[in-house]
């Protein structure tokens, strides 16, 4: 156990700050974190400065492209990203979630048309999984993808998908076979976003902005070469998505949460610094930060060791969003009179946090996968 | 960066957990007098841990008293290994420390007045940082396997190491991370098993969302203490506040698994017969020993936020 980073490691965090030093714009740093649209040209020129400094795809195999980098250089990205307040990668559909599928389930023409592109912005990805009538339960998808000879025509309306006014491929979950038992069904789809047939809408959210959209599906058709795996295979592949989603999440989240604590530390030095209740709550917060900040190298020290993310993950998302919720409630009482001013920050992120306990997972959901999968409970339905 | 055990610290690990099993199990006589198994402890080394070889010990460092104090809660050991290990050892120099690895002496400290074990131990740390003998009245505790006394001053004699607070909490943290993991699996195995409305209670996510929310707690409180304990080994200068940060989550974090585990086994929890009221005890003191939650987090907040102007 050593908590001090290795020669390599140090050396590694040394570069890759200086380089955010010289090459971060100023008016880019300190944006309000996932709200970005990312519609102007800046988040595919950044994503792709990321890339040519070696930035993009750090523990992707070196066979695609990546940098073979162990997943603690990973870790230290997120934390210096977050240090310096950068705008993340435009293509983290791609890098953390598409690219990974591929790898574990593309065929040789998918992994070369993709991958290298993924890596260099050059094409932008989003997610097709939750529906309006399947949202945590994925298995109830009902977009149907009907064979038609050498292509899957697709017909349905996918929400909640991030990036996807300027994707240009989407994973998509289908229903292949309505008549198939649960799970057997579902068919895993790279779709080309360009396609005839595809309208995006933008998904007005509760701060006002649009951060997520709908698509919707007339007749699109995929061509079968852009399967997935098997016909009828398309939940395990999907399953293979959402273990990369988790795989490494919990860095990004405390990197995330590292901002707002620090905001809050100044709200209360500035505000409510004489008062023991408010300093006792504000160190409550630094603590539950330090606390999800070590369990996730706990997590990649198990990680690091046997290949598996280890269980202890699985409590991160859970904490991190209630603790994301509960801290810019105190930031606006922080503010005293003032915390009833849109002020830009406390205001939207008190709204935003909100969904925090909703995306990637409900608690609900990730309490029972907890209870049923770490703790061995019996399944509840 | 590697927050990882290694080898050896994980097979020490499962040594304690089985050897600590076998003498501490949960059907023990609870309301008779419990054997420490001092000469035994002292024979496995735990008592020399992290005294130097030439001095009698092992040569190994908090981090591996750290595994095994968390064993020790786990097993709820009764005896005063906290107090003379993680109370005393840092402030005796090298004759007192042979004879505590030989499992000659045991000792205890004072805090805030208290001294925990004072009825049952030979020596104990003064506030002042002297040794005294064990001597004054004994108190009830919340936990009565781990009696409290007020300590009857004589001269005492100077000792030539420092009272380490740090130390004192890192060591509390993971004795209450045992506690916390033992009623967590308590709290599992009777929702596998206890069955009503036809079906283990554990299926029903009323209870199961309380267990996988102790085991959220368990879990970040295991890294806030092994974070602390790794400080205090290495003396990093964020011992303190880590220690701080650890101790107050921790012994919250025990108490709320007692308290969940005790709700999920219903009746059986309230029972005198059933052991969780004692790891709740245990938790209760962890909780109250030395500063309480809402002071260590005041501690914590003037190393983030900076002592208050005026105040």
């Amino acid at each position: 156990m050593d908590l001090r980073d290795t020669q390599e490691e140090a050396a590694f965090r040394a570069e890759l700050r200086g380089w955010l030093e010289a090459n971060l714009p100023g008016e880019r740093r300190g944006g309000r974190g996932g709200a970005q649209r990312f519609d102007d040209a800046f988040g595919r020129e950044w994503s792709r400065k990321l890339y040519e400094a070696g930035y993009a795809g750090l523990t992707w195999p070196k066979e695609y492209g990546g940098a073979g980098a162990p997943y603690s250089f990973q870790a230290i990205f997120y934390e210096e990203m977050a240090r310096a307040q950068a705008p993340g990668h435009v293509g983290v559909i791609g890098l953390g979630m598409a690219g990974p599928t591929i790898m574990a389930h593309g065929t040789d023409e998918q992994k070369q048309a993709h991958l290298s592109k993924i890596l260099s912005a050059e094409e932008i990805w989003c997610q097709g999984f939750s529906e309006p009538g399947a949202g945590s339960d994925l298995a109830a998808a009902r977009t149907s993808a009907e064979r038609r000879g050498d292509v899957y025509v697709v017909n349905g309306q996918k929400v909640w998908s991030s990036f996807a006014h300027i994707a240009d491929f989407c994973i998509l979950v289908t229903l292949s076979d309505p008549d198939a038992k649960r799970y057997q069904g579902l068919t895993y789809l790279i779709v080309d976003m360009h396609s005839p047939g595809i309208e995006v809408r933008p998904l007005r959210q509760i701060t006002g902005e649009a951060e997520f959209n709908e698509i919707f599906f007339n007749d699109v058709e995929v061509p079968v070469s852009n399967r997935l795996g098997e016909e009828g295979e398309g939940w395990q592949v999907a399953m293979t998505t959402l273990l990369h989603e988790r795989g490494t999440l919990g860095f990004a989240l405390t990197a995330a949460l590292d901002v707002s604590v620090g905001k809050l530390l100044e709200v209360a030095r500035e505000r409510g610094n004489g008062d023991a209740g408010a300093r006792e709550r504000v160190a409550a917060e630094w603590i539950e930060l330090q606390a999800l900040r070590y369990t996730n190298y706990r997590a990649l020290g198990t990680l690091q060791r046997t290949g598996i993310p280890g269980p202890e993950g699985s409590a991160i998302k859970l904490r991190w969003s209630e603790q994301n919720q509960r801290l810019t409630k105190l930031g606006r009482e922080l503010l005293g009179g003032d915390g009833i001013l849109d002020d830009g920050w406390w205001h939207h992120q008190q709204l935003r946090s909100r969904g925090n306990t909703i995306e990637a997972g409900t608690s609900e959901v990730l309490r029972n996968i907890v209870a049923e999968r770490v703790l061995g409970l019996p399944r509840s339905r | 960066m590697d927050f990882a055990f290694n080898e050896d610290q994980l097979e020490l690990k499962r040594q304690a957990r089985a050897w600590l099993g076998e003498r501490y199990p949960l059907d023990r006589e609870w309301d008779a007098a419990q054997d420490d198994r001092w000469a035994e402890l002292a024979e496995l080394g735990w008592l020399g841990v992290s005294v130097a070889e030439d001095q009698g010990g092992v040569g190994l460092g908090f981090l591996e008293e750290a595994i095994l104090l968390e064993e020790l809660g786990y097993a709820l050991y009764p005896g005063p290994y906290l107090g003379t290990i993680g109370f005393a050892l840092a402030a005796l120099g090298p004759e007192d420390r042979t004879a505590v690895a030989a499992g000659a002496t045991k000792w205890s400290a004072e805090v805030n007045g208290l001294v925990p074990w004072l009825g049952s131990v030979d020596k104990v740390v003064d506030m002042d940082g002297n040794a005294q003998d064990a001597r004054g009245e004994e108190l009830a505790s919340v936990d009565p396997s781990r009696p409290l006394g007020r300590l009857e001053r004589g001269n005492g004699t100077p000792l030539p190491g420092r009272r380490d607070v740090p130390r004192a909490r890192a060591a509390m943290a993971a004795e209450a991370v045992g506690i916390a993991q033992r009623v967590l699996e308590l709290g599992i195995e009777h929702a596998k098993t206890r069955e009503q409305f036809g079906k283990p209670i554990g299926v029903y996510q009323a209870v199961s969302h309380q267990l996988a929310d102790t085991y959220a707690d368990v879990e970040l409180a295991r890294s806030l203490a092994y974070w602390a304990a790794w400080c205090v080994a290495e003396d990093d200068e964020q011992a303190t506040v880590a220690a701080a940060a650890a101790k107050a989550f921790a012994a919250e974090a025990a108490v709320r698994a007692c308290e969940r585990s005790i709700q999920v086994h219903g009746g059986t929890g309230f029972t005198w017969e059933h052991p969780l009221h004692r790891f709740y005890k245990r938790a209760l003191w962890l909780e109250g020993f030395g500063s309480r939650p809402s002071e260590l987090r005041l501690e914590v907040a003037d190393a983030v936020l900076g002592v208050p102007v005026g105040v």
